[in-house]
């Protein structure tokens, strides 16, 4: 390859696992990135993962193969996933944990030194590489240290504690930069790159309390929505069914605890009920996600078995050991009994589930482009791998693989040619201009309403409306009562006028991001009438939910012939509304079938 | 009325304005924490005295205790503000910033110097590159396990904060960095730069700058065995001296 003059220059926007891997290829190729993040790269929110990571080992004997990782990845995901990009990354997998192995991961071992696997839901093998029950930590962590190296080296420019703020485009329309703002001095500048890759994460912090670091709110893709940026499969949200409630946030508690040996039960006449292993005999605790949050949220709400008549259930690890315990689940045991006063080895913690990750997100091809030339998206803020359900364990994998596909494609794409003429400086100073106009608007604001306040009935909203049971009466509500927070935005008040870490101004300009996030799921999931994966939609008769002759809801079926596309949801700029239509997406592979954990799966 | 929580908070405008301090109440509810405290002035920035005031600024990401971002001093003690219980604490709470490192603004402080000090420890894996290559080297499980505790680190600072050899008075870059060249030593492919981190550690700054005080081992949020780590480095580091005046 002929030597380049100029060095291909990358902005990376996210330092989680996605964003690190990606520069970690992009320097390896020899380009040099500007890495954004809003904290240390260190502190992002990978590390709250858990339980582990998916990959075909194979070294339990249990003659796991990667063809059964790819179909239930595809079954688990309700057939909405892209199956030529779910075959590319778990083919990837093994590869990709010898790869963090070598780096420095400190995977679990056996006995003999090799990398010890555990259960976890939806998968019948051992398929899953963990660290304790910190494993995004151990992986993040790893791959910090090696974009450190490559600081150091000289190919890595880090811009911690720096907000995104928007793209810049040039005269073709192509992605050629970003508006950028520090948090710590307020200063707001423009910054050129060849190529620009997204790996913000979720936008969890919508709905409140959820099992997200404060950081995921998602505006860095509402921000790129209201550009041009397609967002696909909004409505698709999981909720984890274990997690600990809390009121300033819900804290999870791993699935690595059912993949032990846990057990979720409540009373019922007296006696404890085990209603997931009588409900899904062939999978009992380890049924997937969507599943075992629908069990528990039917079992305390609608039958109103919770502990002490509240929205709480069992999960139950006192039966084992309690060295084994220690070791395999040490880090999250001590943070239930840190938080909670109680020791899980000795007594059954007390959970409920909890908004915890999107499937949706960016729409992007294989490739990780996004429509917009010149941007790209990552991570949980992209849609790719998950479809309408994503297996636990397979997002540290999904985040891993997708940060060696994006990183290598901007590389490409920054060499191609194609990207158009570079950002004059005036063309820069505008974008800025922008940015500081609208900031010091936000500054002047000074009406009646709190934003953390409208931040924390946005939650309560999208909590009652476009969670676990979702129907068309609940979703229009809530399109309205967004909207009317849309307004209320208007009138917020500003106490913070100054100019040193102002973090109430930059919540401001968030808040309005993630309310028009909000519409987006929720507008999402009003247009989707079928129920498939994480969105379950009741059947509504004469305007009220419908039972049937036991009295159970009645919940839609899932509809192949009209639903089994990518949702697309664009940004109409004059009125603010998402519009929504639908995309084919490949699904040649494995022909669709119903989904049932209750019975052993059928490929 | 609710049972209410009093909060002293010493705040400070700019990373060069005088501090002062704040008093706010909190509504006490079961569970309560210090970031939970906070968030709920955030929605109500008003002090005891009716005085509405800009919000306090702190830094917070995970609120599960793994980010290390939300160390503060509290009632005089470095710790996770996070798992920081209000039931624990002594009442009125009083926050401050940690001052061994640069106050950027309240509560927020500026922990640079902790990941600079990774880089000059040399704190990673030397790896031809992240392609394929081969199969990675089987690992000793006890040593695995050691390396688990040690990784666990957060880079909240708290053992900086506790260090009286921390500080304008020397150049100690402190326990959490010069452990974590331990944990690179312990890895079958970072041990082969073990010289080079032990050479390091030898200099100005270095494992000599500890005095042994035991503090960081009383603080360490994850209960990491930092006086050990330090004493087998200690060792390791004389044994280094020993070959580099024989090797020459």
């Amino acid at each position: 390859m002929a030597k380049e003059l100029t060095k291909k220059q990358i902005i990376i926007v996210g330092g989680g696992i996605s964003g690190l891997l990606a520069t970690i290829k992009v320097c390896e190729m020899g380009g040099e990135v500007l890495l954004f993040s809003y904290c240390p790269v260190k502190r992002s929110h990978s590390l709250c993962a858990q339980g582990g990571m998916n990959a075909c080992m194979d070294t339990k004997g249990e003659h796991d193969s990667i063809y059964e990782h790819f179909d239930d990845t595809v079954y688990g995901g309700d057939f909405l996933a892209d199956q030529l990009a779910v075959k590319g990354m778990v083919e990837a997998a093994p590869k990709l944990i010898k790869m963090l192995d070598r780096m420095g991961v400190t995977f679990t071992r056996t006995p003999e030194g090799n990398l010890d696997l555990r259960n976890f839901g939806g998968q019948k093998n051992k398929r899953t590489c963990f660290s304790g029950s910190t494993t995004g930590q151990q992986i993040l962590y790893a791959l910090d240290e090696q974009v450190r190296r490559w600081e150091v080296k000289g190919s890595v420019k880090k811009y911690e504690f720096w907000e995104f703020v928007k793209i810049i485009k040039n005269r073709e329309g192509i992605c050629r930069g970003i508006v950028a703002q520090s948090m710590n001095t307020m200063e707001i500048k423009s910054f050129r790159a060849d190529t620009v890759i997204l790996a913000t994460g979720g936008p969890g912090q919508v709905f409140g309390r959820c099992t997200a670091s404060t950081i995921c709110n998602g505006s860095a893709v509402s921000a790129v929505y209201q550009q041009g940026a397609e967002i696909a499969n909004p409505e698709f949200i999981q909720i984890h069914p274990t997690a600990i409630p809390g009121s300033d946030k819900n804290r999870l508690m791993s699935e690595a605890c059912r993949g032990e040996g846990g057990r979720v039960w409540v009373y019922k006449d007296g006696k404890p009920w085990y209603f997931l292993e009588e409900m899904y005999p062939a999978y009992g605790n380890l049924v997937p996600r969507d599943v075992a949050s629908r069990a528990i949220y039917k079992v305390c709400v609608h039958m109103g078995l919770g502990i002490n008549g509240e929205n709480r259930v069992y999960l139950d690890l006192s039966h084992i050991d309690g060295d084994y315990l220690l070791r395999k689940l040490g880090g999250i045991l001590e943070m239930y009994s840190e938080f909670v006063g109680q020791d899980p080895r000795k007594v059954p913690m007390e959970i409920f589930p909890s908004v915890h990750y999107s499937m949706g997100g960016i729409w992007v091809d294989r490739q990780h482009f996004t429509n917009i030339p010149g941007l790209m998206a990552s991570g949980e803020c992209d849609y790719q791998y998950h479809g309408a359900n994503r297996l636990g364990a397979n997002s540290l994998l999904s985040a891993a693989y997708s940060g060696t596909v994006s990183g290598p494609e901007a590389m490409k794409w920054a060499r191609s040619g194609k990207n158009g003429s570079e950002l004059t400086d005036d063309e820069m100073e505008a974008a800025r201009r922008e940015v500081q106009n609208e900031y010091d608007k936000i500054l002047q604001m000074n009406g009646s309403e709190n934003a953390h306040k409208l931040h924390h009935e946005m939650g309560d909203l999208m909590y009652k409306y476009v969670a676990i049971e979702r129907d068309n009466n609940g979703l229009d509500a809530c399109l309205v009562e967004l909207k009317k927070l849309l307004k209320r935005w208007d009138d917020i008040g500003v106490t913070d006028r100054g100019n040193v870490a102002n973090q109430e101004a930059m919540f401001v300009r968030q808040l309005r991001n993630m309310i028009l996030y909000a519409m987006v799921i929720t507008k999402g999931a009003r247009c989707r009438d079928e129920s498939r994966g994480a969105h379950a939609k009741i059947v509504l008769e004469n305007g009220q939910q419908k039972h049937d002759k036991d009295g159970e809801l009645v919940f839609m079926g899932r509809d192949d012939k009209n639903f089994m596309f990518t949702t697309i949801v664009n940004y109409d700029p004059k009125t603010e509304d998402p519009i929504v239509t639908y995309r084919e997406f490949e699904h040649s592979l494995i022909k669709p079938r119903a989904r049932n954990y209750a019975v052993a799966k059928k490929e | 009325m609710a049972e209410k929580v009093r909060f002293v908070i010493e705040r400070q405008d700019s990373p060069n304005d005088k501090p002062y301090t704040q008093e706010f109440d909190v509504e006490y509810r079961p569970g309560l924490n210090v970031v939970a405290s906070l968030m709920e002035i955030q929605k109500n920035p008003v002090t005891v005295d009716g005085k509405k005031v800009p919000p306090v600024v702190w830094e917070c990401n995970c609120l599960e205790k793994v980010c290390g971002a939300c160390m503060m001093v509290i009632n005089g003690k470095a710790q996770q503000a996070c798992c920081a219980l209000v039931d624990n604490l002594k009442k009125p709470i009083k926050l401050q910033p940690a001052r061994t490192f640069p106050v950027i603004r309240d509560l927020l402080i500026d922990r640079t110097r902790m990941f600079e000090a990774l880089k000059r420890i040399q704190g990673w894996v030397e790896l031809d590159g992240s392609w394929e290559n081969r199969e990675a080297p089987i690992q000793n499980p006890y040593t695995a396990r050691t390396a688990y505790e040690i990784s666990r680190c957060m880079t909240c600072g708290c053992c900086l904060e506790a260090c009286p050899n921390v500080g304008p008075q020397s150049d100690f870059i402190g326990p959490a960095p010069t452990v974590q060249a331990y944990l690179f030593n312990l890895h079958p492919l970072g041990k082969f730069d073990k010289p080079k981190r032990l050479n390091v550690l030898m200099e100005k700054g270095g494992i000599t700058s500890c005095g042994n005080s035991q503090n960081c081992v009383e603080v360490c949020p994850k209960s990491i065995k930092l006086t050990t780590y330090l004493a087998q480095l200690n060792r390791d580091v004389n044994i280094q001296a020993l070959k580099n005046i024989f090797d020459n």
